[in-house]
């Protein structure tokens, strides 16, 4: 029985006077409706970037890695600088679903379904770039370990590489399970209520089947609380074994024991700016600001102050470690990052992940969509910073005479573009063809957390507590 | 193929779903299930429902992965092509940890959500009857199988229980391969009928 009171004072997690049928109609309108003027030019510019990406990987396997320029010491560049960018902002959508459920936050309900398929894109995008770097990418599957023709030769399992193959597959398969299985009510109804023959086929199909059965959401329930739980712990695990790739080897300024958890807050920093960029654009243009409050908003912005000061810390540590070691190389390493050639892009990396996401104490700023629209991209630039600076920590290694000033050439530059192509597009998919926001769940919320339900809680609120004690325990 | 009479009852609210599950129960029907656009939580204990075992399924299946990625690993590594990786040992278990444990998880999700579809007798191209049109929208609809001499006066007795809408309907209660879009055999006999 939902009679489960809360408090007059929390926000209202829906605004408006909804009833459940008004939340079906409000979130199945966009996939009902003709796309937009605006959805097919914002589609069409992500498939032309998807195809200059195309492109670009094309010309870079055609010709190598050459193409590239990397050089002896900057081995990653720009790819695996991409790679741990995209990996970083598919964790918010994890974190919401997960740990936020466990944590038992409400708000997740109106961001998590958005927030999911970003994770699941931008781990997709996250995925290219290794791959890619491979070179000779058609054996790519020799990271896998198979039974194999060429001899009893096995991957190095107590590689942090191979660790990473492991992770993000992981990763990327239970966040899409989790995801999709989120969807199948939703899908089901979209196809009852599908007017087109097409269209209740399609549906039909993705739903499998769902009728909405008592024992079934019994079972959907206890599916979706033990993958949050497995979940919880592999979203900290793939950042985690992501900063192993650097932190388990012996490079001056790479091998520090405080990487797992600055990853980790580093990509929780960045995944939520992520969700606050596509959220504050997807609420205008589907209209569904009722859904996704200035309340919702706040509560991300809020966890982006609290990573931006862990992943400030950890600045100051690193900072603080070099120094206090004593070793040589690792403070040359550190001056050289601070001071270097290099040193735009430290400082860019300071001034917008760890000064700027200060302005969130305010209130004011918090609630601001505009603001906290423009500090999402500032805190994404930050980000990408942070792993570029970690990255070109190699470009003076200990033979001066292989020193070097790294910039990408243009496939580079036009893999990049590609990959934010690929995520765009489907993105943009997404928006038009699923449910941005899970219709069964803000339906379970919506009788303690709309607004409407929320004014009628005074009768809850006067009553004395043995009153409002008895009441609630005879309704069940 | 079961095709099956029913007496169903169309709740706005779930409010008015909880007394009439106590009601139908209370005077001995059967209920043959409850359809809801979403969650309500305490339903299935209404219902007398069982709780779900599948957290144990997803623990066996959690194990079953740790066991193949340690067992697969160390096998490897002591048995089939052993290497000296800078002289470190043959089982190294703390470097075993990361890729042991994603297994773990992975196998323990993959596993539920099969064996949740499994249970639940769904995937993509099966087909269920669907009682009422908005019963994954917003109404709640509690069916009970019926036979040619108690449909009758079980309607009327559902209709006492604060339903806005009861009827009767002949369909298949299992599940079949068949598409959203088309009408069934038996639905347009009904019809007819």
């Amino acid at each position: 029985m939902h009679l489960k009171y809360e408090s007059v004072i929390r926000e209202p997690l829906v605004d408006g006077n909804k009833s459940y049928h008004q939340v079906t109609e409000d979130i199945c309108a966009t996939i009902e409706n003709k796309p937009t003027k605006l959805w097919t030019i914002g589609f069409l510019i992500s498939a032309s970037l998807l195809a200059f990406g195309m492109f670009s990987v094309t010309w870079e396997v055609y010709w190598g890695t050459g193409v590239w320029h990397l050089n002896k010491t900057i081995g990653w560049g720009w790819d695996i600088t991409n790679f741990v960018w995209w990996v970083g902002i598919g964790h918010a959508g994890t974190l919401i679903s997960a740990i936020l459920l466990l944590f038992r936050q409400g708000w997740r309900t109106g961001v998590n379904r958005a927030a999911e398929a970003m994770t699941i894109f931008a781990v997709m995008c996250a995925g290219q770039f290794p791959i890619w770097h491979m070179g000779r990418v058609w054996d790519a599957f020799f990271v896998l370990p198979y039974g194999n023709t060429r001899g009893p030769l096995w991957p190095n399992f107590i590689s942090p590489l191979l660790w990473d193959v492991f992770a993000i597959s992981t990763y990327f398969t239970v966040s899409l399970l989790f995801w999709y299985s989120g969807l199948i009510p939703d899908f089901a109804t979209l196809r009852d209520r599908a007017k087109t023959k097409f269209r209740k086929a399609a549906y039909g199909v993705v739903s499998f089947g769902w009728a909405g059965s008592a024992k079934h959401w019994q079972r959907h329930e206890m599916l979706s609380l033990v993958l949050a739980g497995l979940s919880t712990p592999l979203v900290l695990s793939v950042h985690t074994i992501v900063s192993f790739d650097f932190a388990t080897s012996i490079v001056p300024g790479w091998h520090t024991t405080i990487f797992p958890p600055y990853f980790v807050a580093g990509a929780v920093f960045s995944g939520f700016a992520m969700v606050q960029t596509l959220l504050v654009i997807t609420r205008k243009v589907l209209n569904l600001q009722e859904y996704i409050t200035i309340g919702h908003i706040e509560a991300m912005n809020k966890v982006i102050v609290l990573t931006g000061s862990i992943v400030g810390v950890a600045y100051l540590t690193e900072l603080f470690i070099a120094y206090f070691s004593g070793v040589l190389w690792e403070q040359e390493a550190f001056r050289l990052r601070v001071l270097g050639p290099y040193w735009w892009a430290y400082w860019a990396m300071m001034t917008c992940n760890v000064v700027s996401p200060q302005l969130f104490w305010f209130k004011k700023l918090r609630r601001n969509v505009w603001f906290t629209f423009f500090m999402s991209i500032i805190v994404n630039i930050g980000m990408w910073f942070e792993r570029f600076v970690i990255i070109m920590a190699l470009h003076r290694d200990y033979l001066p005479s292989s020193w070097s000033y790294y910039t990408p050439s243009w496939t580079e530059v036009g893999f990049y573009l590609g990959s934010f192509g690929l995520f765009f597009t489907c993105y943009f998919l997404f928006a038009k063809y699923f449910p941005v926001i899970a219709i069964a769940e803000i339906k379970f919320i919506l009788k303690t957390s709309g607004e409407n339900y929320k004014n009628k809680m005074t009768e809850y609120e006067d009553q004395t507590n043995e009153h409002f004690l008895e009441e609630q325990t005879h309704h069940h | 193929m079961s095709i099956k009479k029913f007496a169903v009852a169309v709740y706005d609210d779930e409010a008015v779903l909880f007394p009439a599950v106590k009601k139908v129960r209370g005077a001995g029907y059967k209920i043959h299930d409850v359809y809801t656009p979403f969650a309500v939580h305490g339903l299935d204990v209404a219902l007398g429902e069982k709780e779900s075992d599948l957290h144990i399924a997803g623990f066996i299946y959690g194990i079953t992965g740790t066991c193949t990625a340690l067992g697969f690993m160390g096998w490897i590594f002591t048995t089939d092509w052993p290497q000296n990786f800078g002289g470190k040992p043959h089982f190294p278990l703390p470097a075993f940890i990361p890729i042991t444990f994603e297994l773990t998880v992975l196998f323990a999700a993959v596993g539920m959500v099969l064996t949740f579809c499994y249970l639940n007798q769904i995937m993509p191209g099966v087909k269920k009857h669907i009682f009422h049109p908005r019963q994954t929208d917003d109404k709640f609809v509690l069916v009970i199988e019926v036979n040619e001499n108690t449909a009758k006066e079980t309607e009327t007795f559902l209709k006492t229980t604060g339903a806005e809408e009861t009827n009767i309907q002949v369909a298949e209660a299992d599940w079949w391969f068949g598409r959203f879009d088309k009408r069934e055999d038996y639905e347009i006999q009904e019809q007819l009928a």
